[in-house]
Protein backbone atom coordinates (compact mmCIF):
# COMPACT_ATOMS: atom_id res chain seq x y z
CA UNK A 1 0.00 0.00 0.00
CA UNK A 2 1.23 3.02 -0.64
CA UNK A 3 0.28 6.16 1.25
CA UNK A 4 0.51 9.71 0.10
CA UNK A 5 -0.37 11.91 2.96
CA UNK A 6 -3.28 14.58 2.43
CA UNK A 7 -4.40 15.56 -0.63
CA UNK A 8 -6.62 18.35 -1.76
CA UNK A 9 -7.93 17.94 -4.94
CA UNK A 10 -9.86 21.36 -5.73
CA UNK A 11 -7.26 24.16 -6.94
CA UNK A 12 -8.02 27.46 -4.69
CA UNK A 13 -10.38 26.17 -2.60
CA UNK A 14 -9.58 28.62 0.09
CA UNK A 15 -12.27 30.75 -1.30
CA UNK A 16 -15.36 28.76 -0.21
CA UNK A 17 -13.94 30.80 2.98
CA UNK A 18 -14.57 33.95 3.34
CA UNK A 19 -12.48 36.79 5.04
CA UNK A 20 -14.33 39.77 4.81
CA UNK A 21 -15.80 39.28 8.46
CA UNK A 22 -12.31 40.28 9.72
CA UNK A 23 -12.38 43.47 8.35
CA UNK A 24 -13.17 46.73 10.91
CA UNK A 25 -12.19 49.21 8.31
CA UNK A 26 -14.01 49.06 4.82
CA UNK A 27 -11.82 50.83 1.71
CA UNK A 28 -13.79 53.03 -0.49
CA UNK A 29 -12.55 53.49 -4.46
CA UNK A 30 -13.40 56.11 -6.17
CA UNK A 31 -12.46 55.11 -9.88
CA UNK A 32 -12.70 59.10 -10.62
CA UNK A 33 -9.81 59.98 -9.00
CA UNK A 34 -8.28 56.72 -10.37
CA UNK A 35 -5.35 57.23 -12.54
CA UNK A 36 -4.87 53.57 -13.57
CA UNK A 37 -0.90 52.96 -11.91
CA UNK A 38 -2.26 49.15 -10.59
CA UNK A 39 -0.38 49.66 -7.39
CA UNK A 40 -3.32 48.68 -4.89
CA UNK A 41 -3.91 45.45 -7.23
CA UNK A 42 -0.20 44.71 -7.03
CA UNK A 43 0.01 44.97 -3.59
CA UNK A 44 -3.18 43.80 -2.07
CA UNK A 45 -2.29 40.96 0.31
CA UNK A 46 -6.02 38.78 -1.05
CA UNK A 47 -5.52 39.65 -4.47
CA UNK A 48 -9.14 41.02 -4.46
CA UNK A 49 -9.16 43.63 -6.57
CA UNK A 50 -9.54 43.37 -10.09
CA UNK A 51 -8.60 45.19 -13.11
CA UNK A 52 -11.84 47.15 -13.18
CA UNK A 53 -10.40 48.54 -9.41
CA UNK A 54 -13.83 46.53 -8.40
CA UNK A 55 -13.13 45.58 -4.58
CA UNK A 56 -14.40 41.78 -3.64
CA UNK A 57 -15.67 42.75 -0.17
CA UNK A 58 -16.15 39.18 0.69
CA UNK A 59 -12.28 38.74 1.23
CA UNK A 60 -11.11 42.22 1.69
CA UNK A 61 -9.49 42.17 5.14
CA UNK A 62 -9.39 45.89 5.49
CA UNK A 63 -5.84 46.22 5.80
CA UNK A 64 -5.54 49.39 4.18
CA UNK A 65 -2.48 48.69 2.02
CA UNK A 66 -4.20 49.88 -1.16
CA UNK A 67 -5.24 53.11 0.57
CA UNK A 68 -1.75 54.00 2.00
CA UNK A 69 -0.70 52.91 -1.34
CA UNK A 70 -2.72 54.98 -3.86
CA UNK A 71 -0.91 57.66 -5.23
CA UNK A 72 -3.77 60.49 -6.01
CA UNK A 73 -5.85 59.41 -2.50
CA UNK A 74 -8.53 57.71 -4.13
CA UNK A 75 -9.22 55.07 -1.94
CA UNK A 76 -10.69 55.51 1.74
CA UNK A 77 -10.59 53.95 4.52
CA UNK A 78 -14.50 53.86 6.40
CA UNK A 79 -14.71 52.48 9.38
CA UNK A 80 -17.97 49.22 9.24
CA UNK B 1 6.70 45.84 -17.95
CA UNK B 2 3.98 43.70 -19.01
CA UNK B 3 2.17 42.12 -15.22
CA UNK B 4 0.24 39.28 -15.83
CA UNK B 5 -3.34 39.44 -14.59
CA UNK B 6 -4.01 36.14 -13.33
CA UNK B 7 -3.46 35.14 -10.10
CA UNK B 8 -2.62 31.98 -8.90
CA UNK B 9 -2.91 31.93 -4.86
CA UNK B 10 -6.83 32.11 -4.32
CA UNK B 11 -8.00 34.77 -1.86
CA UNK B 12 -9.47 33.30 1.18
CA UNK B 13 -6.09 32.17 2.68
CA UNK B 14 -5.77 32.89 6.47
CA UNK B 15 -2.77 35.28 6.54
CA UNK B 16 -2.82 37.91 8.79
CA UNK B 17 -4.99 41.32 7.56
CA UNK B 18 -1.34 43.00 5.84
CA UNK B 19 0.90 40.12 5.17
CA UNK B 20 3.52 40.66 3.04
CA UNK B 21 4.28 37.07 2.46
CA UNK B 22 1.29 36.39 0.53
CA UNK B 23 1.87 39.93 -1.75
CA UNK B 24 5.27 38.38 -2.71
CA UNK B 25 3.99 34.64 -3.31
CA UNK B 26 1.26 36.52 -5.93
CA UNK B 27 3.31 38.08 -7.45
CA UNK B 28 6.21 35.74 -7.97
CA UNK B 29 3.50 32.87 -9.34
CA UNK B 30 2.38 35.77 -12.11
CA UNK B 31 5.59 35.23 -13.53
CA UNK B 32 5.96 31.79 -13.01
CA UNK B 33 2.58 31.04 -14.35
CA UNK B 34 0.45 27.75 -14.48
CA UNK B 35 3.28 25.24 -15.61
CA UNK B 36 4.57 25.38 -11.99
CA UNK B 37 4.77 23.13 -9.14
CA UNK B 38 5.00 24.94 -5.58
CA UNK B 39 6.74 23.34 -2.76
CA UNK B 40 6.55 24.84 0.65
CA UNK B 41 8.22 24.24 3.74
CA UNK B 42 6.69 24.52 6.91
CA UNK B 43 6.01 28.17 8.33
CA UNK B 44 3.49 30.82 8.07
CA UNK B 45 2.87 30.53 4.12
CA UNK B 46 2.24 26.77 4.64
CA UNK B 47 0.10 27.43 6.78
CA UNK B 48 -2.16 30.25 6.06
CA UNK B 49 -2.41 28.98 2.78
CA UNK B 50 -3.36 25.19 3.37
CA UNK B 51 -6.15 25.52 6.01
CA UNK B 52 -6.99 21.45 5.77
CA UNK B 53 -9.10 20.71 3.70
CA UNK B 54 -8.73 23.90 1.28
CA UNK B 55 -6.19 25.44 -0.38
CA UNK B 56 -5.32 28.79 -1.38
CA UNK B 57 -2.91 27.20 -4.24
CA UNK B 58 -4.05 26.92 -7.90
CA UNK B 59 -1.10 25.19 -8.99
CA UNK B 60 0.51 21.90 -7.67
CA UNK B 61 1.92 22.87 -4.32
CA UNK B 62 3.32 19.99 -2.06
CA UNK B 63 4.46 20.60 1.65
CA UNK B 64 6.62 17.88 3.57
CA UNK B 65 8.43 19.60 6.54
CA UNK B 66 10.91 22.96 7.99
CA UNK B 67 13.73 21.39 7.12
CA UNK B 68 13.40 20.05 3.49
CA UNK B 69 11.69 22.00 0.97
CA UNK B 70 15.05 22.13 -1.79
CA UNK B 71 14.85 18.39 -1.14
CA UNK B 72 11.82 17.84 -1.95
CA UNK B 73 12.51 20.50 -4.60
CA UNK B 74 15.01 18.57 -6.02
CA UNK B 75 13.13 15.18 -5.84
CA UNK B 76 10.35 17.39 -7.93
CA UNK B 77 12.22 18.35 -10.49
CA UNK B 78 14.05 14.76 -11.21
CA UNK B 79 10.84 13.27 -11.28
CA UNK B 80 9.41 15.36 -13.71
CA UNK B 81 12.73 15.32 -15.84
CA UNK B 82 12.46 11.72 -15.84
CA UNK B 83 9.20 11.68 -17.38
CA UNK B 84 10.53 14.21 -20.21
CA UNK B 85 8.93 16.96 -18.95
CA UNK B 86 11.27 19.77 -18.55
CA UNK B 87 9.71 22.64 -19.54
CA UNK B 88 8.08 22.62 -15.55
CA UNK B 89 9.30 25.16 -13.48
CA UNK B 90 10.00 24.64 -10.08
CA UNK B 91 9.54 26.45 -7.13
CA UNK B 92 10.48 26.09 -3.30
CA UNK B 93 9.04 29.03 -0.89
CA UNK B 94 10.46 28.72 2.40
CA UNK B 95 10.93 31.12 5.33
CA UNK B 96 14.35 32.38 6.49
CA UNK B 97 13.52 30.08 9.50
CA UNK B 98 13.83 28.25 6.98
CA UNK B 99 16.51 28.59 5.29
CA UNK B 100 19.02 30.25 7.34
CA UNK B 101 18.04 27.95 9.76
CA UNK B 102 17.27 24.30 9.83
CA UNK B 103 16.64 23.84 5.76
CA UNK B 104 20.54 25.62 5.24
CA UNK B 105 21.62 21.78 4.72
CA UNK B 106 19.39 20.45 2.21
CA UNK B 107 19.17 24.03 0.00
CA UNK B 108 22.95 23.45 -0.21
CA UNK B 109 22.90 20.84 -1.23
CA UNK B 110 20.74 21.29 -3.96
CA UNK B 111 22.60 24.29 -4.95
CA UNK B 112 25.79 21.92 -5.03
CA UNK B 113 23.62 19.09 -7.26
CA UNK B 114 22.43 21.91 -9.80
CA UNK B 115 18.85 21.53 -10.15
CA UNK B 116 17.16 23.16 -12.24
CA UNK B 117 14.84 25.16 -9.55
CA UNK B 118 13.75 28.42 -8.63
CA UNK B 119 14.40 28.68 -4.30
CA UNK B 120 12.54 32.05 -2.96
CA UNK B 121 13.47 32.53 0.92
CA UNK B 122 10.85 34.77 1.68
CA UNK B 123 12.30 36.93 4.85
CA UNK B 124 9.99 38.24 7.88
CA UNK B 125 13.47 37.98 9.99
CA UNK B 126 12.24 35.43 12.82
CA UNK B 127 10.09 32.45 13.05
CA UNK B 128 6.52 33.86 12.57
CA UNK B 129 4.48 31.33 12.61
CA UNK B 130 5.58 29.69 16.12
CA UNK B 131 5.80 33.39 18.15
CA UNK B 132 8.26 35.55 16.58
CA UNK B 133 11.42 33.20 18.01
CA UNK B 134 14.39 34.45 16.26
CA UNK B 135 16.35 33.20 13.44
CA UNK B 136 19.62 33.64 11.57
CA UNK B 137 17.67 36.57 9.74
CA UNK B 138 17.01 38.11 12.63
CA UNK B 139 18.76 41.33 12.09
CA UNK B 140 20.80 42.88 15.24
CA UNK B 141 19.15 44.30 18.03
CA UNK B 142 15.87 43.24 16.97
CA UNK B 143 13.35 42.46 19.93
CA UNK B 144 12.11 38.72 19.37
CA UNK B 145 10.73 36.37 21.73
CA UNK B 146 13.74 34.13 22.25
CA UNK B 147 16.08 37.75 21.73
CA UNK B 148 13.87 39.67 24.29
CA UNK B 149 15.04 43.20 25.17
CA UNK B 150 15.35 43.74 28.87
CA UNK B 151 17.94 44.61 31.34
CA UNK B 152 19.88 42.14 30.46
CA UNK B 153 20.03 42.39 26.53
CA UNK B 154 19.13 44.98 24.44
CA UNK B 155 17.61 42.22 21.63
CA UNK B 156 19.50 39.91 19.24
CA UNK B 157 22.95 40.29 19.44
CA UNK B 158 24.74 39.06 15.81
CA UNK B 159 23.77 40.60 12.67
CA UNK B 160 21.72 39.07 9.74
CA UNK B 161 23.47 35.84 8.58
CA UNK B 162 23.84 36.67 4.83
CA UNK B 163 22.18 34.25 2.83
CA UNK B 164 22.10 35.27 -0.29
CA UNK B 165 26.13 35.76 -0.27
CA UNK B 166 26.48 31.96 0.80
CA UNK B 167 24.18 30.91 -1.95
CA UNK B 168 26.52 33.05 -4.19
CA UNK B 169 29.77 30.90 -2.83
CA UNK B 170 27.95 27.71 -3.78
CA UNK B 171 28.72 29.33 -8.00
CA UNK B 172 25.14 28.88 -8.99
CA UNK B 173 24.33 31.02 -11.91
CA UNK B 174 21.63 33.60 -10.37
CA UNK B 175 20.97 34.77 -7.15
CA UNK B 176 19.50 37.63 -5.97
CA UNK B 177 18.02 40.44 -3.63
CA UNK B 178 14.40 41.63 -3.63
CA UNK B 179 11.79 43.37 -1.68
CA UNK B 180 7.71 42.83 -1.77
CA UNK B 181 7.61 47.10 -1.91
CA UNK B 182 10.37 47.48 -5.63
CA UNK B 183 7.84 44.54 -6.97
CA UNK B 184 8.91 45.54 -11.15
CA UNK B 185 12.31 44.97 -9.29
CA UNK B 186 11.97 41.56 -7.80
CA UNK B 187 9.30 40.29 -10.64
CA UNK B 188 11.86 41.14 -13.14
CA UNK B 189 14.34 38.99 -10.73
CA UNK B 190 11.95 35.64 -11.04
CA UNK B 191 11.69 35.70 -14.50
CA UNK B 192 15.56 35.43 -14.90
CA UNK B 193 15.34 32.93 -12.50
CA UNK B 194 12.71 31.38 -14.27
CA UNK B 195 14.54 31.39 -17.64
CA UNK B 196 17.95 30.09 -15.66
CA UNK B 197 19.10 26.58 -16.36
CA UNK B 198 20.09 25.46 -13.30
CA UNK B 199 19.60 26.10 -9.55
CA UNK B 200 18.12 30.64 -8.89
CA UNK B 201 17.72 31.65 -5.61
CA UNK B 202 16.00 34.51 -4.64
CA UNK B 203 16.32 36.14 -0.91
CA UNK B 204 12.63 38.27 -0.64
CA UNK B 205 12.55 40.87 2.15
CA UNK B 206 9.10 40.89 3.92
CA UNK B 207 7.95 42.91 6.37
CA UNK B 208 5.42 40.88 9.04
CA UNK B 209 2.81 43.57 10.31
CA UNK B 210 2.60 41.15 13.61
CA UNK B 211 6.33 39.77 14.23
CA UNK B 212 7.71 43.36 13.45
CA UNK B 213 4.94 45.79 15.11
CA UNK B 214 3.74 48.17 13.09
CA UNK B 215 0.24 49.09 11.11
CA UNK B 216 -0.95 46.56 8.54
CA UNK B 217 -1.55 49.39 6.20
CA UNK B 218 1.94 49.68 6.49
CA UNK B 219 3.43 46.70 4.95
CA UNK B 220 4.47 47.95 1.59
CA UNK B 221 5.93 51.10 3.39
CA UNK B 222 8.28 49.67 5.76
CA UNK B 223 9.65 47.32 2.74
CA UNK B 224 10.56 50.17 0.79
CA UNK B 225 12.26 52.03 4.08
CA UNK B 226 14.48 49.00 4.43
CA UNK B 227 15.59 49.21 1.02
CA UNK B 228 15.89 53.33 0.92
CA UNK B 229 18.22 53.57 4.20
CA UNK B 230 20.50 51.16 3.04
CA UNK B 231 19.19 48.55 5.69
CA UNK B 232 18.21 46.27 2.71
CA UNK B 233 20.11 46.41 -0.85
CA UNK B 234 18.60 45.04 -3.38
CA UNK B 235 21.23 43.52 -6.27
CA UNK B 236 21.63 40.77 -8.38
CA UNK B 237 24.66 38.12 -9.03
CA UNK B 238 24.42 36.69 -12.74
CA UNK B 239 26.76 34.14 -13.40
CA UNK B 240 29.35 34.97 -10.74
CA UNK B 241 28.52 39.26 -12.18
CA UNK B 242 27.38 41.54 -9.20
CA UNK B 243 25.34 44.45 -9.97
CA UNK B 244 23.07 46.54 -7.07
CA UNK B 245 19.66 46.79 -9.23
CA UNK B 246 18.08 49.95 -7.13
CA UNK B 247 19.95 52.64 -5.29
CA UNK B 248 18.42 55.36 -3.46
CA UNK B 249 18.32 58.69 -4.90
CA UNK B 250 19.06 59.63 -1.32
CA UNK B 251 19.97 57.05 1.45
CA UNK B 252 17.63 58.01 4.54
CA UNK B 253 18.83 57.74 8.10
CA UNK B 254 18.61 54.31 9.63
CA UNK B 255 16.45 55.88 12.49
CA UNK B 256 13.58 56.31 10.34
CA UNK B 257 13.11 52.63 9.58
CA UNK B 258 13.98 51.50 13.29
CA UNK B 259 11.39 54.07 14.96
CA UNK B 260 8.80 52.96 12.86
CA UNK B 261 8.59 48.81 14.22
CA UNK B 262 7.92 47.97 17.73
CA UNK B 263 10.68 45.34 16.90
CA UNK B 264 13.15 47.99 17.36
CA UNK B 265 12.03 50.78 19.81
CA UNK B 266 13.89 50.01 23.09
CA UNK B 267 17.17 50.63 21.32
CA UNK B 268 19.27 53.24 23.21
CA UNK B 269 20.95 55.74 21.13
CA UNK B 270 24.35 54.01 20.93
CA UNK B 271 22.48 50.90 19.14
CA UNK B 272 21.38 52.59 16.94
CA UNK B 273 24.41 54.70 15.70
CA UNK B 274 25.98 50.90 15.66
CA UNK B 275 23.96 49.91 13.28
CA UNK B 276 24.11 53.16 11.35
CA UNK B 277 27.89 52.72 11.03
CA UNK B 278 26.80 49.48 9.96
CA UNK B 279 24.75 49.91 6.87
CA UNK B 280 27.15 53.39 6.20
CA UNK B 281 30.00 50.54 5.36
CA UNK B 282 28.07 48.00 3.46
CA UNK B 283 27.00 50.88 1.58
CA UNK B 284 29.93 52.33 0.97
CA UNK B 285 31.74 48.75 -0.53
CA UNK B 286 29.01 48.83 -2.43
CA UNK B 287 28.78 52.69 -3.85
CA UNK B 288 25.23 53.55 -2.59
C1 LIG C 1 11.76 20.07 12.80
C2 LIG C 1 10.80 21.11 13.20
N1 LIG C 1 11.08 21.93 14.23
C3 LIG C 1 10.22 22.89 14.61
C4 LIG C 1 9.02 23.04 13.94
C5 LIG C 1 8.05 24.10 14.39
N2 LIG C 1 7.99 25.21 13.46
C6 LIG C 1 7.05 25.29 12.51
S1 LIG C 1 7.19 26.66 11.55
C7 LIG C 1 8.51 27.20 12.47
C8 LIG C 1 9.15 28.52 12.18
C9 LIG C 1 9.08 28.97 10.76
O1 LIG C 1 9.85 30.13 10.62
P1 LIG C 1 10.22 30.66 9.18
O2 LIG C 1 10.87 29.60 8.38
O3 LIG C 1 10.97 31.93 9.33
O4 LIG C 1 8.80 30.93 8.50
P2 LIG C 1 7.68 31.98 8.96
O5 LIG C 1 6.74 31.25 9.86
O6 LIG C 1 8.36 33.12 9.62
O7 LIG C 1 7.01 32.37 7.70
C10 LIG C 1 8.84 26.30 13.48
C11 LIG C 1 9.90 26.47 14.45
C12 LIG C 1 8.74 22.15 12.88
N3 LIG C 1 7.61 22.25 12.17
N4 LIG C 1 9.63 21.20 12.53
S1 LIG D 1 -7.88 46.91 2.35
FE1 LIG D 1 -6.25 45.38 2.09
S2 LIG D 1 -7.38 43.50 1.66
FE2 LIG D 1 -8.82 45.16 1.33
S3 LIG D 1 -8.66 45.61 -0.85
FE3 LIG D 1 -7.27 47.00 0.21
S4 LIG D 1 -5.28 45.95 0.14
FE4 LIG D 1 -6.87 44.41 -0.31
S1 LIG E 1 -3.73 52.79 -6.43
FE1 LIG E 1 -5.22 54.44 -6.68
S2 LIG E 1 -4.70 55.37 -8.65
FE2 LIG E 1 -3.62 53.44 -8.57
S3 LIG E 1 -5.01 52.01 -9.59
FE3 LIG E 1 -5.50 51.89 -7.41
S4 LIG E 1 -7.14 53.37 -7.08
FE4 LIG E 1 -6.22 53.81 -9.07
S1 LIG F 1 2.66 36.47 11.15
FE1 LIG F 1 3.53 37.81 9.56
S2 LIG F 1 4.19 36.45 7.88
FE2 LIG F 1 2.82 35.28 9.23
S3 LIG F 1 0.77 35.49 8.29
FE3 LIG F 1 0.95 37.11 9.83
S4 LIG F 1 1.77 38.90 8.71
FE4 LIG F 1 2.09 37.09 7.40
MG1 LIG G 1 10.24 33.88 9.12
Amino acid sequence: MTSIGATVKEPGSSKHYKTGSWRTFKPILDKDKCIDCENCILFCPEGCINKDYDIDYDYCKGCGICAEECPVKAIKMERE
Amino acid sequence: MEIPEEEFLAPGHRACAGCGATIGVRLALKMLGENTVAVSATGCLEVITTPYPETAWKIPWIHVAFENAAAVASGVERALKSQGKDDVNVVAFAGDGGTADIGLQALSGAMERGHNIIYICYDNEAYMNTGVQRSGATPYGASTTTSPYGKESFGEDKPKKNIPMIMAAHGVPYVATASISYPEDFMKKVKKAKETDGPAYIHLHQPCTTGWGYDPSKTIELGRLAVETGSWILYEIVDGEFKVTYRPMQRKPVNVYLESQKRFKHLADEEKERIQNYVDQICAELKI
